[in-house]
């Protein structure tokens, strides 16, 4: 399946890591992506992504200097791919009970080894109809005003009406953050952009 | 929530109620897509709450923030996108409601009807535009031949004015000058008379009620006798002016002399500036000459000798008397008061009373009298009233039966019914005694300020165009619940064609605007028909025989 990026490698009931299959093709920051419990399909929203050495105590060293292009390093070095991992954070958002969405946290966490998936367009519509997920979103741990942005951003091209979709989002952000004008008001500029 | 899909089409949500009392009135948050321009106080709506339906009046409409620094620092407003996210979510507009009644929902108001409120609806019950079926379910169905005042604010219900019940107590039409009180009085007359609510009596000061008069725009509509000509007789005290304006009249007023009493007299003392000590002088001309030939024998005296020599008898200053005299000198111009009546009017009046025709008195040029305005009004009431009372009396005694209710109208009531004489004039005490002699008043008047606030307290059902003096404000609405509430709705009332309407014939207060009067259909409504029209219906034949 062409939408299953990873595995997850870490997992709480508020968020859970996954490491790609893909070296530097972790899924863009603010979009949905789905795991599962076992029982349950649990949705989370990129919250951050980052690409390491397997080994914590070993950074890669620059191998560049005698190669031509960038592509050329990983080239002469096959093992480099190997050597390095990319993985993502999700923070979870909810989960799928009876096919019906659920903007609550899951009653467990997901487990290890679970393949993580990236939503396509219908799930994303499906999930994000109701907005409920944003008070989970913006009590997320900073840079919680980018995230918002890009989840919506993300989410509202899923939808039919996309400027209708963020009007009603902004309404919903604007009633979540009433007393905390300064803070609404450069969430909204962010998703206008 | 639950009735969301229930909702029939003009019963758009509003919003929710956020706080209130049931002494001040709820407050309901406008829902983000209400437009704030779209609402306006005297409106109708629905409030539901958990176990009842509230039924209420829109009394002001106001901006609000979540966050007053907003107010403070406004967002970048040249977005669009930003308006329309921010317009009823950081800022909304609210409602503030007065609910009145309670429609549905418990036992008690399912079979009695509408109830009085006695609690608030609970938070967060939502608000909606009253339908076309709530307006009926509040103000009662219309059946075709049933009167009705007009409609509600934006709607079409019709809005049933009980004529018996308006008629039941006193009541009262104000507004300003050009507001269109002469207009609504006529409608109210021809609703009693229309359903035979009680017979009336109009004094017409301005010749408005009897065969025609003119609206504001100078078009003339038919009044009371053209409508319903055998219900009600035209009365003149001026029959050259009712013949120069071609107005058929059914009887000339005259007064006698020997019928003015010096209680008549001294209901003219302020409009006449007679001192008080003149008005005890024309009880000891009444002493000394009778109480029939005093005016008559005071005004025949001539020259200084006589007069002083009549002061000196009676133990008076002869300066008083040659005021009185004096003033008095002026009841000479009114030509309907004659040493002796060729018929005495009272009994016409009141025989016509009695076969359930209502009499509209005319008073052709003598309207700007105000003098002979309220001599006559006077004059004639105080006996019709005392007449009345024998006659009531005797029946509850169990003799004969009781009268036909009767309205008697008047006009410029702050005349009659000012502080200082309302406890004097026989208008004062019938406003007060209410319907137990089967008399009440209609008054209609400008200054409602100037009119005793015991009186006012006493009108059943108050009609009231637009004020905006205060105190006028004020006084309509002494002794009403929610006063600051009608407050706001009363001030804010169009010039035209709109009146609020509270008391004993509405169930709540109510801002209509009066129907249609003076097309051909809407005298269709009342049951005219054109003379072609009946003369098709062979009606007219059958009149000849009745």
């Amino acid at each position: 399946m062409t939408d299953r990026v990873g595995e997850v490698v870490e997992a709480s009931t508020t968020e859970f890591v996954a490491q790609c299959y893909e070296l530097h093709q972790p899924p863009p920051f603010g979009s949905l992506v789905r795991t599962t419990d076992g029982e349950v399909d649990i949705y989370g929203v990129v919250s951050s992504a980052a690409t390491t050495s397997i080994e914590p105590g070993r950074r890669p060293i620059a191998r560049g200097s005698l190669e031509a292009t960038e592509a050329d390093v990983y080239r002469s070095s096959p093992q480099l791919a190997k050597l390095l991992r990319t993985d993502f954070t999700a923070l979870v958002l909810g989960y799928r009970d009876n096919d019906a969405p659920r903007h609550c946290l899951p009653p467990r966490p997901a487990r290890i080894h679970s393949f993580a998936f990236i939503c396509d367009g219908e799930e994303v519509a499906q999930f994000t109809r109701s907005l409920d997920f944003l008070s989970i979103l913006v009590d997320a741990p900073a840079p919680v005003g980018e995230l918002v942005a890009a989840t919506l951003r993300h989410a509202a091209a899923a939808h039919e009406d996309r400027r209708a979709f963020l009007v009603r989002a902004g309404k919903e952000l604007a009633t979540l953050l009433g007393a905390e004008t300064q803070r609404l008001n450069a969430l909204l500029r962010r998703l206008r952009a | 929530m639950m009735v969301e899909n229930s909702q029939a089409p003009g019963e758009r949500r509003l919003g929710v109620v956020v706080a209130g009392s049931l002494t001040k009135g709820v407050e309901a948050r406008l829902d983000s897509d209400v437009s704030v321009e779209d609402m306006a106080v005297g409106r109708y709506v629905t409030i539901e709450g958990e176990k009842r339906r509230f039924f209420g009046m829109v009394t002001d409409v106001a901006l609000d923030a979540a966050d007053p620094r907003l107010m403070a620092n406004p967002p970048d407003l040249s977005d669009p996108f930003m308006v329309e996210v921010l317009s009823g979510t950081s800022t909304f507009g609210r409602l503030h409601v007065l609910p009145v009644l309670t429609i549905g929902g418990d036992a008690s108001s399912l079979l009695e009807g509408p109830q009085p409120v006695k609690t608030v609806p609970a938070h967060f019950s939502v608000v909606r535009e009253a339908g076309e079926p709530d307006v009926e379910r509040v103000f009662g169905q219309v059946d075709e031949k049933q009167f009705y005042i007009g409609t509600p604010l934006d709607m079409e219900t019709r809005v049933r004015l009980s004529p018996a019940e308006l008629a039941a107590r006193s009541s009262g039409v104000f507004g300003k000058s050009g507001t269109g009180k002469t207009f609504l009085a006529r409608l109210l007359l021809i609703g009693i008379i229309q359903e035979n609510a009680a017979v009336n009596l109009v004094f017409d000061m301005h010749n408005e009620y009897g065969w025609k008069g003119t609206s504001e725009a100078g078009i003339e509509v038919k009044a009371l006798k053209q409508l319903f000509p055998s219900k009600v007789a035209v009365f003149t005290l001026d029959e050259e002016n009712a013949r120069k304006r071609g107005v058929s009249t059914d009887f000339v007023v005259e007064i006698g002399y020997d019928e003015v009493e010096p209680e008549d007299v001294a209901m003219l003392r302020e409009t006449m500036g007679l001192t008080d000590a003149a008005v005890q002088a024309t009880y000891r001309l009444a002493r000394r000459f009778g109480e029939r030939r005093w005016l008559e024998s005071f005004l025949a005296v001539e020259g200084r000798e006589e007069l002083s020599e009549l002061a000196q008898g009676l133990g008076e200053h002869e300066a008083t008397l040659a005021a009185l005299r004096r003033r008095l000198e002026m009841l000479r111009r009114l030509r309907f008061l004659v040493p002796h009546a060729r018929e005495n009017a009272l009994q016409r009046v009141l025989e016509h009373l009695d076969r359930g025709v209502s009499v509209v008195l005319e008073f052709g040029r003598y309207g700007d009298a105000v003098a002979a305005y309220i001599l006559v009004s006077n004059l004639l009431t105080r006996r019709i009233h005392e007449r009345y009372r024998e006659r009531v009396e005797s029946a509850v005694g169990g003799e004969g039966a009781k009268p036909e209710p009767l309205v008697i109208t008047i006009e410029e009531a702050h005349k009659f019914l000012s502080p200082d004489i309302s406890g004097q004039t026989i208008f004062g005490t019938i406003a007060r005694e209410m319907r137990k002699y089967r008399v009440t008043l209609m008054v209609i008047d400008q200054r409602p300020s100037g009119i005793d606030d015991e009186v006012m307290s006493q009108l059943g059902t108050k009609i009231t165009c637009l004020l905006d003096d205060e105190r006028d404000i004020e006084s309509v609405l002494t002794g009403v619940s929610g006063k600051s509430e009608l407050r706001s709705v009363l001030a804010r009332l169009d010039s035209k064609q709109q009146a609020l309407i509270f008391g004993h014939a509405v169930p709540m207060p109510v801002v209509v605007r009066t129907r249609e009067y003076g097309s051909r259909e809407s005298y269709r409504e009342f049951g005219f028909r054109e003379a072609l029209e009946r003369k098709k219906t062979g009606e007219v034949e059958a009149d000849l025989w009745e």
